[in-house]
């Protein structure tokens, strides 16, 4: 894990925070991070070997990076035990509701897209 | 005896190198076992981490903030992870770029769809007026949601970990839901994981290919992007 690549992550997320704060925006810093290395990339024409084996190793371990958060779920058990019922069946049947209907409509669109192309 | 061992607890509790070392431990648990499962994506490593932790936090009367001090170093690593995923999403730019106009259909549906229904089921079941406002950004990563929230008078705190639940929800169920409905487009499967349960859901597409964690990265973005700027606009016409 090469410096210069953590380098290269951070100051993108410092440059994110940074116009998000100026602007106000309501997009988090991160975010707008993601898209300054994603432009810096297309600019350059090429990613790097040491740039990809740097995200792999953050990539590779994403969930890990959620559990601090989740362990929160401890300072709202009162709040969950007593309205367990409407949250359960929102977050459950509304993801999954959400999850089929926006599968089926990009995979719809791109049979539709693909067929177009290939004649 | 006890009081010894008392007293070392109290001390290595109090440092911050012990709510990092057991965010690490809880996980590689979480790991282990789903290895264990042959890699079932019922037995997800997050659920299994946050469980443990929580189990082992309220049995030592432990206070959440005191475990934050030393976990907040791995919760740091959110930020550069999701710029990280700038990567992914460049070297599958042009497969993105081709399926441009089936992505901001998908978008723009599957975004008001998360919300619709996280807010209908919600208010059906009962659900009190703070409890619907703060489910409404569920699907979308952890700061935008915990932004809305606010902005909409729901409790940011509690978002966060709704948040959190729908990622596990959506890592765990997607790709049955998906099979069930019969898509099998990874690019769709990692859309729709991406939209719907943001960075756990995008942890979970990685797992299944590159195609599928580039267009799960990208729609966690664009579906963050599109409910900052929608929700708080119906929110007004609304109310």
């Amino acid at each position: 894990m090469a410096v210069k690549y953590l380098i290269v992550l951070f100051a993108s997320q410092l440059a994110g925070e940074a116009l998000a704060l100026a602007t106000n925006a309501p997009i988090p810093g991160p975010v707008i991070g993601m898209a300054f290395l994603f432009f810096g990339l297309v600019v350059r024409g090429s990613d790097s070997e040491g740039l990809d084996s740097t995200v792999r190793g953050l990539l590779d371990n994403l969930g890990l990076l959620f559990v601090p958060a989740g362990v929160g779920v401890m300072v709202h058990l009162p709040r969950l035990g007593a309205e367990y019922p409407a949250i359960t069946a929102a977050l459950v049947l509304g993801t999954a509701i959400t999850i089929a209907v926006t599968g089926l409509v990009m995979a719809g669109m791109m049979r539709v897209l693909d067929k177009g192309k290939t004649p | 005896m006890t009081g010894r061992i008392n007293e070392v607890w109290v001390y290595l509790a109090a440092t911050p190198l012990a709510g990092l070392t057991l965010t690490l431990i809880a996980y590689q648990l979480g790991l282990w076992l789903h290895d264990r499962t042959r890699r079932s994506p019922l037995v997800n490593p997050v659920l299994i981490a946050i469980c443990t932790l929580a189990a082992l936090l309220y049995a030592t009367d432990t206070n959440y903030s005191t475990y934050f001090d030393g976990a907040q170093f791995v919760h740091f690593l959110l930020g550069p992870a999701t710029v990280a995923l700038a990567v992914p999403l460049y070297r599958q730019f042009d497969r993105v770029r081709r399926s441009a106009g089936a992505l901001l259909t998908a978008l723009v549906i599957g975004s008001l769809t998360a919300t619709a229904s996280a807010v209908a089921i919600g208010w059906v079941f009962g659900a009190s007026m703070s409890t619907v406002v703060s489910l409404a950004p569920k699907s979308v990563t952890t700061p935008i949601a915990m932004g809305i929230a606010e902005e909409l008078g729901g409790l940011p705190s509690l978002t966060a970990v709704l948040v959190i639940l729908t990622g596990i929800i959506g890592a765990v169920l997607g790709t049955t839901v998906l099979r069930v409905v019969g898509v099998r487009d990874e690019r769709a499967t990692g859309f729709a994981l991406g939209l719907a349960s943001h960075g756990i859901g995008t942890a979970r597409a990685l797992q299944i290919s590159e195609v599928a964690g580039a267009f799960s990265g990208l729609a966690m973005g664009l579906n963050g992007l599109a409910t900052a700027v929608l929700l708080p606009l119906l929110y007004g016409l609304l109310f």
